[in-house]
C-alpha cells in the first residue's frame, strides 16, 4: 500500500477545562492522584497545504479559550500521554462534523474516513504504565474504543503521538454463499445457536436464534424451491422470525390458550375495552404500527411507544442507551406518515451502584461484565446525549435498583409523538401503504458492521458468545436532520406513500415489512450506502446501523423528494422498487442472491406450543421486628427506590419545546414525581399526562398481582396529577427471564391474565407494547463458580391520558400551612415485596390486591376534584407507603406536617404497617380549610379521612393518638431524601 | 409588519417555540433553513429581526456552535454584516449564543464584527444542566430587555460558562454590555455559587450584547418561559392567587417583553 500523508491537529485549552477537572475528581475516586489536561485531536488522512491546515485549525477552535497545534507535539509538562479514540468502523460523530467543516471551509469533498477524532489526556503523577493502562480501561469501553500510551520520554523522542488512522480494512469481495441444510441435526442446532460458519476462518458469525423446528421448516421450504439457501436468505429469515420481531412466545399456543397470550389477554383486552367504550373509543391505531395512536382533539392525535434496549446496554451502556432513545424516537417518526416526537421517557433497572464484586462472562475470570455503577453512568449519559441533542424534552422517568439487574440492566425508553389526524391532502395520517412501483428509498445514516445480530442477540441469554458488533453508537444529529425533513416538510408535501424505521433487523425487516403492504420488492444491494467498503451482503442487509428510515416514494415525487433531502443535508438513496410479485428479491451487481416467497418469509414460521408449570410463589409472611419506627422510616425514605434521583432529571432537558407543565421535579423542594404533564400545542389548553410504573419484586409473591399493581400504579400516578380515566391508554413492556422454563411461562401467563382483567375493568386499552424475553446473565462469580442472574419477571406499564385543560393539574407539594391533610383509600396489611420488607432484607409476604371496580370510581372522582380545584396538593401513595409519600409532600412544599395514624382508614393496626404497606389505589391530598365541606361532599361513599394538617413550621410529626411515632424536621427529611445520589 | 427570521437546520431545535414567541409578540416569523439562505431561496435582507435559536447544531461536535458559525462565515458573512450595519436586531439563545460567540458578533474589543472575543465553556460540573434560574437585568443599552428588572428563565446546556479576558470583561462592563447576570430568588448576585450560577460563568454573566445594544446573546431560554403555566412554581402560585380571589395572568410579562421590545423597536425603525 502506498504511504499516505497524515496530519494531526491538536487543540489545547489555555487553562485547565472543566472536563479535566471533573476527570481528576473521577480518577481520585478510583485511587489515582493525578493532574490532568485534555486536548482534542484530529487525525487527517489528506494531503493539505500548510495554509489549508492553518485554516482548518482556526475553524476547529475558539482562540479565546483554546490554542491549536499543527503536527507539533505538546510542550506541556506531563508524565504520561494517554490517547483515547474509537476502534476502526465505530461511528465518530466529531470526525464527521469536522469533515463537514473542512468541506465547507475549503470548498471540497473530502469523502468518508478522512478525519478521525480522539482525545489526549496529559497526566502528571506518580503512575506506572500498568496504572495508566488500568485507568484507560476505566475510561473507555474496549469493545468500541482504543487507547494508546506514551511516557513523557517516548513522547519527546517520537515527537508526539503516532499519526495513525483507524481504518477498517476489509478486503474480501462481497458475495453471498450457499448454506447446506442437509446436515446432521447437531450441525443444524449449532447453525441456529451460534450462526453460520465462515467458510474461510471457520468461525461462527453469531446467533441466528433459530430452533430446530424453524430450521426444519426452512429446510422444507428450500427443498420445495429446489435449491440451497444463501447466507443472506438465512440471516434474513432469522431476523424476521426472531423473538424480537415476531414475539414468538406471546404468539405461541400456551397450554389451553390456542391463540396465545398476546391475542387473548393483551389485544383481547383492547378489543373488549374499545367495544365497551363504543362511540367514546379514543383509539386510532393500536398494535399495528411502530407506536400506538389515540385521539388528542379533532385535529391532532398523540402517539406513544416504549422500547427496551437491555442487551446492548449491558455491553456498551452509553451506546446501548443512546441508540435506545433515538431508536424509539424513530418509532414515532415512523408511525403513520411520520409523527413529531414531543416527549421522551426513561426507566432504568440497575444493580446497586455500590456493588463492586465482579462477575465474568468467561471462565477463569475472563471477559468481566461491567459493574452496575459503570452501567448506570453510561446509560444515563446515553439518554442524556440522545434526548438532549434531538431537542425532545424528557419530562418523566424512574430508577429501580435490585441485585437481580446486575447481570443485565433493563433500559426502558419511550417517546410520545404528535401527528395531525389528516394530512393536507385529506388522507388519514395514521394510514400508509407502499404501492407497487414505488421506489425504495433509504435516508439518514450509512451502513456499517455495527449492530449486526441485534435482533437475534436479544432473543438469547447473554453469555460469553455475545457479539461485540451488537453495539452501536448513536448519531442524534443525523437523525434530527432526517426527522425534521420528513415530519416537518416532506410529510405535508405528500412526497411518499409509506415510511418505517430501520430498527431491529435493519433493511431486511423494514423493506420486507413495507413490502407486505404491496406484495413484493426488488433491492439492488450494491446501491446501499456503506460507511466503508468490504461488507458482506448479509451484513449490509441485516446491519442495525442507526438513524436510517426506509420510505416508499412514488416515481413522480422522487425528484422533489431527493431535492428536499439534499437541501436539508440528509443522505438519500434509491435502493430498489416495491412490486406486487409476491417475492422478495435482492440482487448484487445483477446477480440474484435472495429470492423468497413473501408469504413464507412473513408467515412460514411454524406454530409453537408452550407448556407452563405453576411457579412456586413465596407468599409466606416473613418475621419482622421493628425496634425504632423512626429509624426504619428514614431508612426507607433514603433507600435506593424511594430517594431523589434529581441528578438524572436535571441533566435531561425537560423544558425544550416549551411544553412542560408538571415537571420531573415538583415543588420548591424538588421532589421526583411519578407522572408528568405537557401542553403540546401553544394554541390549545389541552394536556397530555404520562406515567410509568413497575413492581418487579412482586413477581416472586404473585405475578398476577405484580401486573395488577403495575397497571394500577401507572394509572394512579397519572390520576394524581390530573389524568382523566375516561381518556387514558396503557402500554405493556414485558421484560422476562428464562422464557424457555415452564415456571417462568406460568408467571408470564399470570401477568398477562391480570392485564386483561384489569384493563377491561378500568376500561383503559393497551395501544402498544413490547417484550424482551431472555434477560438472563450466564457466567461466573468472583470466586469462579458458575452463576446465572435473571431479572425479576418485570412488567413496566405506561399510561398516557389526554386532559381538557392543563390548569386542572396538581402537584404533590404542600402549598400552605393550615391546609387539611386527607388520606384517600383504605390501608391494608399488604407489605409483600414492599420497600419496607426490602430494606430489612425480607422476601415474601402478602401481595397488595387491587380492587379495580372501586378504584375506577375513585379515579373518576379524583378527576372531578382536580377540575373543580378542590385539592391544593395531591400525590399517589407508592413505594415506601404512606409515610414516605407524606414526607415527600413536605419536602416538596418545604412545609412541615402532622398526622395521626389512628385516623387513617385502615384494616391494620401496627403503625409501621400503616406507614409502609403498599396497598394500591390510595392518595394523600391537602385541602384548603375553606373547601372542606365541598371536598368531603364530593368524596362521599369512598374510604377517606382527615388525618392532620400542614404545619406553619418545619416540624414533621406522625403520631398514634397522643404518642409521637415519628418526630423530625423537614430539613432532616430533605437531607435523607437527597443524600444517596448527591455526588452522582 | 415586522418580519423575524428564525434560523434552522443541522440540529437547531428550538425554532418552533422561538417562532411562536415572535408571533405572539406581533411579528411575522418564519423558520428558515440555513441552506435556503445559502441557495438564495430566502434573503436575510427581507427580514427585520434574526434569531439563532437554541439546540445542538452539529451535535456540539468539535465545540458548541463552531460548525454552524463556520458555515455562516463561509457562506453568508456579507449578508450578515449588512444586516448588522442596517441596525437590525439579532437575538441568540443558548446554542444560538454559542454560534454568535464563535462568529464574533459582539465586536469586542476591536469594534470589528467577526473577531471572537469570548467563549462559552463546559459547565463547571462538566454536565448538561436543565433548571430555572433567576436573572438580574443589568443593561440600559440593550434593546431587548428594556423594562425588565428581574426574571426567571430556564437554562438547558452543557457549555454555558461565560469566559473572556479581564480586558474584554472591563470593556463589557464599561460599555453597559452585560445584559443579564445570575442571581438568587431575592435578586442577590449568585457570586459564582451553584445552583444560582448554574455553570460557573465569569462574573455571573448569563447574557451580553454588542456595543449597539441590538445584538443580544443569552444562555437562558426566554421562549420557554413565556407562559406562567410553564413556570415551576405555577401550581403554587395558582393556589395562592385563587385564595386571594385572583387568577394568574397568562403570560410571564418579563420574558414576553424580550420579544415585544424587539418587535416594537423594529416597527419604530421602519419595518
Amino acid at each position: 500500500m502506498p504511504s499516505e500523508t497524515i496530519h494531526r491537529i491538536e487543540i489545547d485549552t489555555k487553562e485547565q477545562g472543566s472536563e479535566a477537572q471533573v476527570l481528576e475528581k473521577k480518577l481520585a475516586a478510583l485511587g489515582h492522584q493525578v493532574k490532568a489536561r485534555i486536548s482534542k485531536a484530529y487525525t487527517l488522512r489528506q494531503d493539505f497545504t500548510a495554509e489549508q491546515l492553518e485554516k482548518v485549525a482556526a475553524a476547529l477552535h475558539n482562540p479565546v479559550a483554546e490554542t491549536a497545534r499543527i503536527n507539533e507535539p505538546s510542550t506541556l509538562a506531563f508524565d504520561w500521554a494517554l490517547e483515547l479514540g474509537f476502534l476502526p468502523g465505530v461511528t465518530d460523530n466529531v470526525a464527521n462534523t469536522a469533515t463537514e467543516i473542512i468541506d465547507d471551509l475549503l470548498s471540497m469533498r473530502l469523502g468518508r474516513n478522512r478525519v478521525f477524532s480522539s482525545k489526549v489526556l496529559f497526566l502528571t503523577g506518580a503512575l506506572s504504565r500498568e496504572e495508566v493502562e488500568n485507568m484507560a480501561r476505566e475510561l473507555i469501553n474496549i469493545l468500541i474504543e482504543r487507547y494508546h500510551i506514551k511516557s513523557n520520554t517516548e513522547y519527546k523522542q517520537e515527537e508526539g503521538l503516532d499519526k495513525v488512522a483507524p481504518l477498517v480494512k476489509l478486503t474480501k469481495e462481497p458475495e453471498a454463499i450457499e448454506i447446506d441444510l442437509d446436515v446432521p441435526e447437531a450441525e443444524l442446532l449449532a447453525l441456529g445457536k451460534q450462526g453460520i460458519k465462515d467458510p474461510e476462518t471457520g468461525e461462527r458469525r453469531g446467533p441466528l436464534a433459530l430452533d430446530l423446528d424453524y430450521l426444519t421448516a426452512i429446510k422444507a421450504y428450500f427443498a420445495k424451491e429446489g435449491r440451497k439457501p444463501t447466507d443472506i436468505e438465512l440471516e434474513s429469515i432469522a431476523q424476521t422470525w426472531s423473538e424480537h420481531c415476531k414475539h414468538t412466545i406471546f404468539a405461541a399456543t400456551m397450554d389451553d390458550i390456542d391463540e396465545g397470550i398476546m391475542k387473548r389477554y393483551i389485544k383481547g383486552a383492547t378489543n373488549a375495552v374499545r367495544e365497551q367504550l363504543g362511540e367514546n373509543d379514543f383509539c386510532l391505531s393500536v398494535f399495528k404500527d411502530n407506536s400506538g395512536g389515540i385521539i388528542f382533539d379533532d385535529t391532532w392525535m398523540i402517539t406513544d411507544k416504549a422500547e427496551t434496549h437491555n442487551s446492548p446496554s449491558a455491553l456498551d451502556p452509553f451506546g446501548g442507551a443512546i441508540t435506545g432513545i433515538v431508536g424509539v424516537n424513530r418509532d414515532t417518526i415512523g408511525f403513520g406518515m411520520g409523527a413529531l416526537p414531543i416527549a421522551n421517557k426513561y426507566g432504568y433497572c440497575f444493580g446497586r451502584p455500590e456493588d463492586t464484586s465482579t462477575i465474568y462472562r468467561g471462565k477463569n475470570k475472563t471477559n468481566p461484565s461491567l459493574p452496575p455503577k459503570r452501567i448506570l453512568d453510561g446509560v444515563i449519559y446515553g439518554v442524556n446525549v440522545g434526548g438532549n441533542c434531538s431537542g425532545i424534552p424528557t419530562p418523566t422517568g424512574f430508577c429501580f435498583f435490585d441485585d437481580h439487574y446486575k447481570g443485565k440492566p433493563l433500559v426502558f425508553v419511550g417517546t410520545l409523538g404528535l401527528l395531525p389526524r389528516k394530512l393536507p391532502n385529506g388522507e388519514l395520517a395514521h394510514e400508509k401503504e407502499a404501492q407497487a412501483g414505488d421506489r425504495i428509498v433509504v435516508i439518514g445514516g450509512r451502513v456499517g458492521k455495527d449492530g449486526i445480530h441485534g435482533a437475534t442477540f436479544s432473543s438469547e441469554a447473554m453469555d460469553e458468545g455475545s457479539p461485540a458488533t451488537a453495539v452501536q453508537i448513536g448519531d442524534p444529529i443525523t437523525q434530527k436532520k432526517l426527522s425534521d425533513a420528513v415530519c416537518k416538510e416532506a410529510r405535508d408535501l405528500g412526497l411518499y406513500n409509506s415510511v418505517t424505521d430501520n430498527g431491529a433487523g435493519g433493511l431486511s425487516c423494514s423493506v420486507a415489512e413495507m413490502a407486505e403492504e404491496c406484495g413484493g420488492f426488488v433491492v439492488q444491494l450494491e446501491k446501499v450506502p456503506l460507511k466503508y467498503p468490504g461488507l458482506q451482503p448479509w451484513e449490509t442487509w441485516i446491519s442495525e446501523s442507526q438513524e436510517r428510515m426506509t420510505l416508499s416514494v412514488p416515481e413522480d415525487k422522487l425528484a422533489a423528494f431527493e431535492e428536499l433531502m439534499e437541501q436539508r443535508g440528509v443522505e438519500c438513496t434509491v435502493i430498489g422498487t416495491f412490486n406486487n410479485a409476491k417475492r422478495g428479491v435482492v440482487t448484487l451487481n445483477g446477480k440474484t442472491i435472495f429470492d423468497l416467497d413473501m408469504d413464507f418469509l412473513h408467515h412460514g414460521l411454524p406454530d409453537k406450543a408452550l407448556t407452563s408449570k405453576p411457579y412456586p410463589y413465596k407468599t409466606q409472611e416473613p418475621r419482622i421486628g421493628v425496634q425504632d419506627p423512626e429509624e426504619l422510616f428514614l431508612r426507607i425514605l433514603g433507600s435506593h427506590n424511594c430517594c431523589s434521583f434529581e441528578f438524572i432529571s436535571r441533566q435531561y432537558d425537560h423544558e425544550v419545546q416549551g411544553n412542560s407543565v408538571v415537571k420531573p421535579l415538583q415543588g420548591k423542594g424538588r421532589v421526583n414525581g411519578t407522572a408528568s404533564v405537557i401542553k403540546p400545542l401553544f394554541d390549545s389548553k389541552k394536556g397530555v399526562v404520562m406515567s410509568q410504573a413497575l413492581n418487579p419484586r412482586m413477581s416472586e409473591v404473585s405475578c398476577y398481582d405484580m401486573a395488577a399493581n403495575a397497571i394500577d400504579s401507572a394509572i394512579r400516578y397519572a390520576i394524581a396529577v390530573g389524568a382523566d380515566i375516561k381518556h387514558l391508554a396503557l402500554m405493556d413492556n414485558f421484560c422476562w427471564c428464562s422464557s424457555n422454563e415452564p415456571e417462568r411461562l406460568a408467571q408470564l401467563k399470570d401477568a398477562a391474565r391480570a392485564c386483561y382483567d384489569y384493563a377491561t375493568v378500568y376500561r383503559t386499552p393497551f395501544i402498544s407494547g413490547k417484550d424482551s424475553m431472555f434477560n438472563d446473565f450466564k457466567g461466573y462469580a468472583e470466586n469462579g463458580e458458575p452463576i446465572k442472574i435473571s431479572v425479576h419477571p418485570t412488567l413496566m406499564v405506561s399510561a398516557v391520558s389526554v386532559i381538557d385543560d392543563v390548569k386542572n393539574t396538581c402537584t404533590m407539594d404542600f402549598k400552605a400551612p393550615g391546609d387539611l391533610i386527607y388520606v384517600i383509600g383504605e390501608t391494608r396489611d399488604e407489605c409483600g415485596a414492599s420497600e419496607f420488607y426490602n430494606v430489612l432484607g425480607k422476601e415474601g409476604g402478602t401481595p397488595p390486591k387491587v380492587d379495580a371496580k372501586t378504584a375506577r370510581k375513585l379515579y373518576s372522582t379524583m378527576h372531578a376534584l382536580h377540575t373543580t380545584h378542590l385539592l391544593s396538593a395531591c400525590a399517589a401513595i407508592g413505594a415506601g407507603g404512606l409515610g414516605v409519600m407524606l414526607a415527600k409532600m413536605s419536602i416538596a412544599g418545604q412545609h412541615g406536617a402532622e398526622i395521626d395514624i389512628n385516623l387513617v382508614p385502615a384494616t391494620v393496626d401496627e403503625p409501621v404497617r400503616i406507614l409502609h404497606s403498599e396497598t394500591p389505589s390510595r392518595f394523600i391530598v391537602s385541602v384548603d380549610p375553606k373547601k372542606k365541606a365541598a371536598f368531603e361532599k364530593a368524596m362521599h361513599g369512598f374510604a377517606f379521612a382527615h388525618v392532620g394538617e400542614v404545619r406553619d413550621d418545619a416540624k414533621f410529626v406522625i403520631s398514634k393518638g397522643k404518642e409521637a411515632i415519628i418526630d423530625t424536621s423537614v430539613d432532616l427529611l430533605d437531607t435523607v431524601y437527597k443524600e444517596r445520589f448527591k455526588e452522582y | 409588519m415586522v418580519k423575524a427570521l428564525i434560523m434552522s437546520g443541522y440540529g437547531i431545535n428550538c425554532e418552533s417555540e422561538s417562532k411562536h414567541a415572535f408571533e405572539k409578540a406581533g411579528a411575522t416569523a418564519e423558520i428558515v433553513h440555513i441552506n435556503d439562505l445559502i441557495a438564495g431561496k430566502k434573503k436575510m435582507a427581507d427580514y427585520d429581526i434574526m434569531m439563532f435559536p437554541g439546540g445542538f447544531s452539529y451535535g456540539d461536535d468539535t465545540g458548541s456552535g463552531y460548525a454552524f458559525a463556520n458555515k455562516l462565515k463561509n457562506n453568508l458573512w456579507p449578508d450578515l454584516l449588512k444586516f448588522i450595519k442596517q441596525g437590525k436586531l439579532i437575538l441568540g439563545v443558548c446554542n444560538g449564543f454559542q454560534i454568535m460567540t464563535n462568529l464574533g458578533l459582539f465586536a469586542l474589543p476591536s469594534e470589528e464584527y467577526g473577531e471572537e472575543s469570548n467563549a462559552l465553556l463546559a459547565n463547571t460540573h462538566n454536565r448538561y444542566e436543565c433548571r430555572w434560574v433567576n436573572l438580574k437585568s443589568q443593561s440600559q443599552k440593550c434593546v431587548f430587555t428594556k423594562g425588565v428588572t428581574m426574571t426567571s428563565i430556564p437554562i438547558a446546556h452543557a457549555e454555558g460558562r461565560f469566559h473572556c479576558t479581564p480586558g474584554v470583561l472591563k470593556v463589557l462592563e464599561d460599555n453597559d454590555q452585560v445584559v443579564f447576570t445570575y442571581c438568587d430568588a431575592t435578586g442577590k448576585a449568585a457570586a459564582g455559587s451553584f445552583p444560582a450560577n448554574p455553570n460557573g460563568a465569569l462574573s455571573d454573566i448569563a447574557a451580553i450584547c454588542d456595543r449597539s445594544g441590538k445584538i443580544l446573546g443569552m444562555m437562558p431560554h426566554p421562549e420557554r418561559g413565556l407562559y406562567l403555566v410553564n413556570h415551576p412554581e405555577y401550581h403554587h402560585r395558582k393556589e395562592h392567587a385563587a385564595r386571594k380571589g385572583e387568577t394568574l395572568p397568562e403570560v410571564d410579562e418579563n420574558n414576553f417583553r424580550i420579544f415585544t421590545n424587539a418587535v416594537a423597536y423594529a416597527k419604530q425603525n421602519g419595518a
